[in-house]
């Protein structure tokens, strides 16, 4: 049995990764697949301590987690069509609509 | 030991495609990337006996949201995206937040040298059969839970087609 303590070790490595992605990159869809490796992230602890407590609640967590991510990327990435189709740019700097 | 050895390969790979995710100028390649981290990520749930969600993360994430992820990335102008700055203006203030998260992270596993102080481990053996026993919260304990999961899910399929159709009649 390993320690615990290494897979969340690599959980908070790809959760700091998946922030700097979606903190510093331009293109929506590169913040998009920031915000599945956060959720990658998520799950690895979720699974890691789900087996450390010998349970599966945690496993059934990471589903719904799965679940939301799927329905956040079909969401987002409708959004998007609908934003390249009106302004023409997939660029997170120049969609400021909202902005005066 | 092997089970060591896996695990540290795993994370390379995990680790290295995931700043590759985030530094690549063409999305396409990002997307191919984001897929080598999902595979390794997918690698991690079976080291820990998780089978169900290994296959869930191989048929949903790789084979269902990816294909989603090309087919859009296909559908915008990557040209254009591939002339502009790669990182956003705020990079310094970005720079200082992700400083900020490293720290907090550091100082929350750290804990003053103790480590996580995670409570005892339940005594007895895990569920033998790893799918037998997801079934089996999902459809007992968890029943409202998955209820709602599908509800979100046909909401988003519906948003989805509203926000991608060109007019709303």
């Amino acid at each position: 049995m390993m320690h615990t303590e290494y897979y969340i070790f690599l959980s908070s490595a790809l959760f700091t990764i998946g922030v700097i992605g979606v903190l510093t990159r331009r293109n929506v869809l590169i913040i998009l697949m920031s915000i599945e490796l956060i959720l990658n992230a998520v799950n690895i602890n979720l699974v890691a301590l789900s087996q450390y407590f010998k349970s599966v609640d945690g496993q059934v967590f990471a589903i719904f987690v799965i679940t939301d991510a799927a329905a956040e990327a079909a969401v987002g990435l409708g959004l998007i069509i609908a934003l390249f189709r009106n302004k023409e740019t997939v660029n997170a700097d120049e969609i400021d609509l909202l902005k005066w | 030991m092997p089970e060591l050895i896996t695990f540290i390969f795993l994370s390379i790979v995990a680790l290295v495609s995931a700043v590759m995710v985030i530094t690549r100028h063409n999305a396409v390649h990002s997307a191919i990337w984001l897929i080598g981290t999902l595979f390794a990520v997918g690698g991690i749930f079976l080291l820990q006996h998780a089978e169900f969600l290994f296959a869930v993360q191989i048929i949903l994430y790789v084979g269902g949201i990816m294909v989603l992820f090309l087919f859009v990335v296909m559908l915008v102008d990557i040209d254009v995206a591939m002339k502009q700055a790669r990182y956003a203006r705020q990079w310094q203030v970005a720079f200082v937040t992700a400083l900020l998260l490293v720290a907090i992270l550091g100082y929350a596993l750290y804990n003053h040298g103790t480590g996580l102080n995670l409570p005892a481990r339940p005594m007895g053996a895990a569920p033998a059969l790893n799918t037998q026993a997801v079934g089996s919260a999902l459809y007992q304990n968890y029943m409202l839970p998955t209820e709602i999961a599908s509800l979100l899910l046909l909401v988003a399929m519906v948003g989805a087609v509203i926000m991608a159709k060109r007019k709303l009649q």
